[in-house]
């Protein structure tokens, strides 16, 4: 580890700042797991991956698409990243399966609603209105609501109070 | 507007301590209970989606096998349910569950597997090392039908019944308590949904 440690700074531009700790030890450990050593911890990825897991499209048009979508859908090993952050093998795979139907024509929404259909909302990070979520975007409005109706209490009590002698 | 003043707003005083005391239960309620991370499938009482996938298994050569039909949804809906096995020969849990699918293959239900990202000298040799149970292997390489069927991981098992509907996932291995409760809903998949 201490070797490896070594190495990534190494790695790292010169710079007057110390990088956080954790920061550190992140990239000393994608280091080591980058290292031809280390691919029996990940032996997931005997098989080459998928692909588009890796491999942007041609048409750039295309991979912005696919870009825009894959930021918006969440990993499902790696539950709170998206799917264009992570190096899970899951997530490669939902990357190539996103690239190769966005470069088959189909619309981004249309494979946002296919994922949905087999893993429900949670795949998707893209907020929508429906029985269980609509509080979540009616209580801002209620509560600036209350606020202007407490605002205009209160307004109204101190007019009433500074016109009196 | 000072606490107390107003004789019937005592209670306010203590409000920001409630308030703290509900955060403090919540967030112990979150230390000492989890939240559940498993994704369920949303395809539980649907059609399983079409797919055919080459063998996982065979002497010939990759190229040969890979152009093969080995598992295919054409193989479910037979009239008999079926299980379905997600698994990798890579998969520490798939090893942990391989002796209770034997013992599920031995109470006579039929088992078909689904290899994830895998290559066939380790899927034999996994095999192998801790038994076979399976009827057909199909061997999926970039997860295609791990994601049409709403599969977030290895291993998991579902149960489609005669009509080819999906009945049950469980998710993770299958450990010998589970295994009353695979056979009863595989008992209960033979008799079809109500319509």
């Amino acid at each position: 580890m201490a070797q490896s440690e070594k190495a990534a700074a190494g790695m790292m531009p010169r710079s007057p700042l110390r990088l956080p700790r954790s920061l550190r030890q992140a990239l000393s450990c994608a280091l080591l797991l980058s290292l031809p050593g280390g691919t029996d911890v990940l032996a997931q990825q005997s098989l080459p991956p998928a692909p588009y897991a890796y491999v942007q499209l041609e048409d750039p048009m295309a991979e912005a698409q696919a870009q825009t979508l894959m930021e918006s859908l969440r990993c499902l090993t790696c539950q709170s990243q998206s799917i264009a952050d992570s190096d899970a093998p899951m997530a490669g795979d939902m990357r190539n399966e996103v690239r190769s139907r966005i470069a088959a024509g189909e619309d981004p929404e249309a494979i946002r609603a296919w994922l949905m259909e087999r893993y429900g909302d949670y795949v998707s990070y893209k907020p929508v209105v429906n029985p269980s979520t609509w509080p979540l975007f009616a209580a801002p409005l209620l509560l600036i609501l209350l606020a202007v109706l407490l605002l205009r209490r209160r307004f109204r009590k101190a007019n009433v109070g500074s016109s009196e002698p | 507007m000072k606490a107390g003043r107003h004789s019937g707003r005592g209670w306010a005083v203590w409000l920001p301590l409630a308030l703290f005391a509900g955060f403090i239960a919540l967030a112990l309620s979150g230390l000492f209970a989890p939240a559940e991370r498993d994704v369920q499938s949303a395809m539980i009482g649907r059609p399983l989606p079409e797919f055919a996938l080459p063998p996982a298994l065979g002497d010939k050569a990759d190229e040969e096998l890979d152009s093969a039909v080995g598992l295919s949804s054409a193989a479910f809906g037979a009239g008999q349910p079926r299980l379905l096995n997600i698994f990798a020969s890579w998969c520490v849990p798939c090893a942990v569950e391989a002796p209770q699918l034997s013992t599920l293959a031995q109470e006579g239900i039929a088992i078909d597997g689904i290899a994830i990202r895998d290559r066939r000298e380790d899927i034999a040799a996994f095999l192998d090392a801790h038994g076979n149970p399976y009827r057909t292997i199909g061997k999926d390489d970039v997860s295609k039908v791990q994601l049409a069927i709403g599969s977030s991981g290895v291993p998991e098992t579902f149960v489609v019944d005669g009509a080819g509907i999906i009945r049950y996932q469980h998710i993770g291995p299958i450990m010998d308590r589970d295994i009353p409760r695979i056979i009863s809903e595989w008992r209960k998949a033979k008799r079809p949904l109500p319509a």
